[in-house]
């Protein structure tokens, strides 16, 4: 999970980082109150998990509570990157000296964890990275030592870092360590005219299979800014992801799944059809998922056609149709709309036989995965 | 011969008393492989009955490989157990654990990996679905009725696709598949994975299929252009995964521009290796490539 800005503060509040949490409003006439208890002058900012939110205007400086009004009612509504800007924080304008890039992060490659700072911040690290990439100061950390005080005194010194920085690094190391984090960003870590240092910005990204030690967390889910069918579909515990095509699709394996997108992108570039979702029903198939599955997929208004796609490894294909057939059962009038099914593997057989003897009138089974996605575009084509 | 995993593999189950590890076991028993032990805290001195064997419980694995001499552990225990489970087989000298286990914390996993390697141990998953070397022994999930031996090596982050794929070329065999997972951090690579190909007398060409997030497959392209002479195709899924989102698997994710699978194709293409459309082009095109072997 991501977290938004004023999140990732509130977990380095946590941790003795420092930083100014600020004001988080959703409606622009609370900005006023707002920015006068924060001293008038404030730096109104887009809350929204993507980049590039100053580039795009989302990040404004307001003079007075009354400027920061008209700020924060430009920015709240806007779309950056797709992403509807529901909050702002309003920050006090900080006086500003120097600003620093950091960042830990879980580095795949080496299978341990980086750490990346540079004292030319306040830019994307990419662009430092091309123009200047001597600036950026790479450490590799063991996972097994982590960092401690010798480490910290390395990265301090490697990126060039004003002495005593040792101490908000380490802190920082303490919120990617405590709360099961996977990226600690802080862009930029500025060097205030006092000269202490403090966290302008935060963007943390959790570790879901961790979130179980860590029930606090869930606090943190967005769900004003989710996806109707992703949410439906999390409710459920499914795993699913929406797309912007006409075909859906289920399938078992999230290998198998990616890749059963690609052959009905594929199959569909003639007929300009795309799939419509990502969604793997896991090993165990049962009739109930397959129904909650398809029900998800068929309340999806773009939906033209629907593509079931399994290979029975350790599920049966037998248990797989008999899930179909149940499904259907269950859906009632809600299946509306043509069912393409490629069964392999493990009593596929049977499967076949029992979808044959249902004979239900959307179904049609296709005994390869790429006929089978050609006839799912090809539906989809002809319901447009 | 095969990779990793042989015939004289002796393999204990970390979680065998769990109806997961239990049903799995019965599958790899009936596959020929040779398992000596379960282990599950609290309950050696236990066994379980099996079709045509009682397996014997040990309370560590300490007990197991002394009374045993195991030289594998499969794990199948919980998330937030496997950790220890697997710390506890590297301090027990196990030289191969297969951690089949899937939502493992990635800092567990970090732990656990920099544990195993400081002590020369070998790590396969988390996330997996194991490795089989068919005629020979099994040790995870993969089914083994799905093709039997032959001179294919396989390598796959993902099961299914591994499954897919062992099927689409069940007429050819196998002489090892392995799946190693699609977690961020993960204990063996492709790059391991096809340089015990290419050691292996016994296979002939390999199958390499990768996904999205990362950039394995992209250094394993930079490893085939070096060191691996036998013919290799290749696979890659999620050319249409949206930027940022998760694809079932933990590190399946496009971050940016990086880690889509575009830039994986065009990586392996430029390293030689040809890379199928579909599962069913490329099995298409490791069949033209061993029948001109």
């Amino acid at each position: 999970m991501d977290l938004m800005e004023y999140q990732a503060k509130e977990l380095f509040a946590r941790h003795g980082v420092p930083v100014t949490l600020g004001r988080v409003i959703e409606d622009p006439a609370d900005a006023a109150a707002a920015a006068a208890e924060l001293g008038g002058r404030v730096v109104v900012k887009a809350q929204v998990k993507t980049g590039g939110r100053g580039k795009a205007g989302g990040v404004k400086l307001a003079a007075s509570p009354d400027e920061a009004v008209a700020r924060a009612g430009e920015i709240l509504g806007m779309e950056i990157k797709g992403h509807t800007v529901h909050r702002v924080l309003l920050a006090p304008a900080a006086e500003i000296a120097e600003e620093y890039y950091f960042s830990f992060l879980v580095d795949r490659a080496n299978r341990s964890y980086l750490c990346i700072a540079s004292t030319e911040g306040g830019v994307e690290i990419e662009e430092v990275a091309h123009t200047n990439p001597s600036a950026i100061a790479k450490v590799e950390i063991d996972p097994a030592v982590g960092v401690d005080e010798a480490k910290a005194a390395e990265i301090v010194a490697a990126a060039g870092f004003p002495a005593g920085a040792e101490d908000v690094v380490r802190r920082l190391w303490d919120v990617f360590v405590a709360e099961d984090a996977t990226l600690v960003e802080v862009n930029p870590l500025v060097k205030l005219a006092d000269g202490s240092l403090e966290a302008l910005d935060g963007k943390v990204t959790l570790d879901d299979s961790a979130a179980y030690r860590h029930p606090d967390h869930a606090a943190f889910e967005d769900h004003a800014s989710a996806d109707p069918l992703e949410a439906a579909a999390h409710d459920k515990g499914l795993n699913y992801v929406k797309l912007d095509g006409s075909v859906g699709i289920i399938g078992n394996g999230a290998g198998l799944v990616m890749s059963t997108l690609d052959v009905v992108a594929y199959a569909g570039s003639q007929y300009g059809v795309k799939p419509a979702n990502f969604l793997d029903i896991g090993g165990g198939a049962s009739a109930e998922v397959m129904a909650n599955g398809l029900g998800i997929i068929l309340s999806d208004a773009q939906v033209r056609s629907v593509f079931v796609n399994v290979f029975g490894g350790i599920t049966a294909c037998d248990a797989v149709s008999n899930g179909i057939v149940q499904a259907l059962e269950l859906l009632g009038a809600a299946a509306d709309k043509p069912l393409v099914v490629r069964l392999d593997g493990n009593n596929v057989a049977e499967g076949r036989k029992i979808l044959a003897q249902a004979n239900h009138p959307l179904v049609t089974v296709v005994d390869t995965m790429d006929g089978a996605a050609a006839r799912a575009a090809e539906l989809a084509a002809a319901a447009n | 011969m095969a990779i990793f995993l042989t015939e004289k593999s002796r393999v204990i189950i970390q979680g065998m008393t769990g109806a997961e590890g239990q049903k799995h076991t019965s599958r790899m028993l009936a596959a020929g492989t040779e398992i000596v032990g379960g282990v599950t805290p609290g309950k050696g001195g236990q066994s379980v009955d099996f079709a045509k064997r009682s397996i014997p419980v040990y309370g560590s694995c300490a007990d197991a490989v002394a009374a045993t001499g195991a030289d594998v552990s499969v794990v199948f225990v919980p998330p937030r157990f496997t950790k220890g489970a697997v710390i506890e087989a590297v301090d027990a000298e196990i030289p191969l654990v297969v951690v089949i286990t899937e939502g493992v914390p990635v800092h567990d996993t970090a732990a656990f990996f920099a544990h195993a390697t400081a002590a020369g141990v070998r790590v396969i998953g988390p996330n997996c679905p194991g490795i089989i070397s068919p005629g020979q022994a099994n040790a995870g999930i993969i089914p083994a009725d799905i093709a039997g031996p032959g001179r294919i090596g396989l390598v796959s982050k993902s099961g299914t696709l591994t499954y897919q794929m062992m099927y689409e070329l069940r007429d050819f065999g196998f002489s090892t598949a392995i799946g190693i997972g699609g977690d961020p951090i993960i204990g063996t690579t492709h790059i391991d994975a096809l340089q015990a190909f290419q050691d292996d007398p016994d296979t002939d060409a390999i199958v390499m299929i990768g996904e999205i997030g990362g950039d394995a497959e992209e250094r394993a392209a930079a490893y085939i252009a070096a060191h691996v002479t036998k013919p290799v195709v290749g696979y890659v899924a999620g050319f249409t995964a949206p930027e940022g989102k998760t694809m079932g698997h933990a590190g399946a994710i496009v971050s940016g521009s990086s880690g889509t699978a575009a830039a994986k194709q065009e990586a392996l293409e430029s390293a030689g290796v040809r890379v199928g459309k579909t599962p069913t082009e490329t099995a298409e095109l490791l069949r033209s490539v061993l029948v001109a072997v």
